[in-house]
């Protein structure tokens, strides 16, 4: 592939580099995004926070009002200059909430429908989009109707249309939203492979916290149109920096090698699951899920960890507590029992959590 | 149930049916054969079949596009010109007659440049039955059509435009196909409107045997002459019109539920 540094016709690439200035009305979104290429950035908001206009925008379906945007060296939409290019010279990939498969093709001649609308002859087009088939493991299926297969199966084939065409930039617009839990496990832990085989720039928009830790390099929070937050998303995730941020990504999320029941975290530690999974995982639990006690609780919680109080946060009628334990944890209490406990800085305590609140999801 | 609707409910019912009765109560079934092998049936079906069909295609061609401008395109005057493409729904034929003849007759607006320049006259040629029975019936294609380009999602379209493709290839490759049963509803509409025309088609295009008398005009004229051809007549254009209300209550389900 090309080098990243590349000088393309119409500029050095940086990646993406875009100011999105969007105004409509009551609602106006204004937002910076800088993706380097082979990087997934997620931004990530509740429902109409402008996420989607964003990724629309980029697109193309969306003019800008004010800003810039700059895909991977070609300015592609800057009003002050009056210029726009059109989504269909853009050389985007994107895959919508619902998947949007054409429901009068198969699902060879979706895959192949951008190789066909860009110039490639018919054969040498279903060829290709064969070849993608197979790589979602969805080959068998090639003459399958959109209506005829499931929701995960459609985001694959989504998935594979939009890579088909070897595009710069990968858009993913909730890209796990339209499917149930047990399938986005599984969807989820693919959908990471593909995005580190592929060495464009993915922006990916979701309301899912899980989703944006797990699949992003790099994470954007969203509200009303304006970022409140950005970083990696283990660096938000520890200190955010808002009430809403708090409760958004206050999760803790670890990554390690599960063996039964038991999971060996890389960054040192040991938690205990409900689900038996064998390989690389990530746990994961909500800070409301953990329990603090001045002594080492004899109760049913499996997962049991000492550790000092390194940082309170107040958050409305709760205090989130963080913990330098191993793993570190962050626990979500209320100020009655911050009281009780008489918990302050470097006070010790004990964190417990019940491995059936703790989630593992296939890495 | 209040007696006070269902009494009119089935009084309306008895006026719509009953005259269907009566045309097949009063059908010659045993010369029935013979009526529909004679020559004027023969010619006035086949020339019918073939206007109609004619007249469905130049629809096709010009309605299509035309419910996209109404359904896409933001103009001004666009609700004017919505408006203006359903007066031939609302117009009386036969006024729609003269106003083709007043635009192409021999002495018409066009019609005079057309003599003129290119020795073309339409009035009274089957040209004109064509174009007379196109012109009632293209208001049924556009309004079908546009109402099911109003209906598809346009993030296909959004899809599709990601994915590189141009307006056209979009237009072809994703809207045609996905609102196709909006479009067969509308040709259907079209084609039965077509079949049926009369009052434009006498106006317009006269009433020469094999040249412009279709099938509407040939009952008009066998009931003075030979009532039974012209129940025959009328039996067959009932058929059509059967199927055609069969066909569409078809498209119409496959069209919702999918």
């Amino acid at each position: 592939m090309t080098d990243p540094c590349e000088k393309r016709s119409g500029g050095v690439d940086h990646g993406v580099r875009a100011h999105l200035g969007v105004d409509r009305g009551a609602f106006s979104l204004d937002v910076d995004l800088d993706v380097a290429p082979g990087r997934v950035t997620a931004l990530l908001g509740p429902n109409g926070a402008g996420k989607s206009t964003a990724l629309r925008a980029l697109a193309g379906l969306v003019p800008l009002t004010t800003g810039r945007i700059d895909l991977r060296g070609h300015v592609v939409d800057d009003p002050a200059a009056r210029r726009f290019v059109a989504t269909e010279v853009r050389r985007v990939g994107m895959v919508f909430q619902d998947y949007l498969l054409f429901p009068h093709l198969d699902l060879l001649d979706n895959v192949a429908f951008g190789l066909r609308a860009r110039g490639t002859a018919r054969a040498a087009a279903r060829a290709t989009a064969h070849d993608w088939l197979e790589r979602v493991g969805l080959a068998h299926l090639s003459t399958s109707r959109p209506s005829a297969i499931s929701g995960g199966q459609a985001q694959r084939v989504a998935l594979a249309r939009a890579l088909a065409t070897e595009p710069d930039v990968l858009l993913l617009d909730e890209p796990l939203a339209a499917l149930d839990a047990g399938t986005r496990l599984l969807i989820r832990s693919d959908l990471r492979h593909h995005l580190a085989d592929y060495d464009g720039c993915t922006v990916l928009v979701t309301h899912d916290p899980l989703d944006a830790m797990v699949l992003a390099d790099d994470l954007v929070v969203v509200e009303d149109g304006r970022v409140v937050q950005r970083g990696a998303p283990a660096d938000v995730a520890r200190a955010p920096r808002t009430e809403y941020v708090a409760r958004l990504v206050g999760l803790n999320l670890y990554r390690g090698r599960s063996d039964g029941a038991t999971v060996r975290l890389d960054d040192g530690g040991v938690v205990s699951t409900a689900e038996r999974r064998d390989g690389p995982v990530f746990v994961a639990f909500a800070p409301s899920a953990v329990t603090l006690h001045q002594v080492r609780p004899d109760g049913s919680a499996r997962n049991v960890w000492p550790g000092r109080v390194v940082g309170m946060e107040h958050h409305g009628d709760t205090v989130r507590v963080r913990l330098g334990s191993e793993p570190p944890v962050l626990a979500d209490v209320t100020a009655a029992a911050v009281a009780d406990l008489g918990l302050g800085a470097d006070s010790e305590v004990w964190a417990a959590v019940k491995a059936t609140e703790i989630r593992s999801y296939p890495a | 149930m209040p007696g006070v609707l269902v009494l009119p409910a089935v009084l309306a019912l008895a006026f719509l049916l009953l005259p269907l009765l009566a045309l097949l109560v009063r059908t010659p079934w045993r010369s029935l054969p013979s009526q529909l092998l004679s020559p004027e049936v023969g010619q006035a079906l086949r020339l019918s079949l073939v206007c109609a069909s004619l007249a469905t295609l130049i629809c096709l061609v010009l309605g299509v596009p035309l419910a996209w401008l109404l359904a896409r395109a933001t103009f001004p005057g666009r609700r004017l010109l919505r408006a203006l493409v359903t007066v031939p729904l609302v117009l009386p034929p036969v006024v729609g007659g003269v106003s083709l003849l007043l635009l192409l007759g021999r002495r018409g607006l066009l019609g005079q440049q057309l003599d003129l320049l290119f020795g073309v006259t339409l009035p009274f040629t089957t040209a004109a039955v064509v174009i007379a029975e196109a012109f009632v019936a293209l208001p049924f294609l556009v309004i079908a059509v546009e109402g099911a380009l109003r209906g598809a999602d346009r993030r296909f379209e959004d899809a599709a435009a990601t994915l590189g493709a141009s307006r056209w290839t979009i237009f072809r490759r994703v809207t045609v196909p996905l609102i196709a049963p909006g479009i067969t509803a509308g040709a259907v509409l079209c084609f039965a409107r077509a079949l049926g025309e009369f009052g434009a088609t006498i106006t317009f295009a006269g009433n020469f045997p094999g040249v412009t008398r279709t099938m509407p005009l040939s009952v008009y004229l066998a009931l003075e002459t030979n009532p039974e051809a012209a129940i025959v007549l009328s039996l067959v254009l009932l058929a059509v019109s059967v199927l055609v209300l069969a066909s569409l209550r078809d498209r119409w389900v496959s069209g919702t539920s999918t």
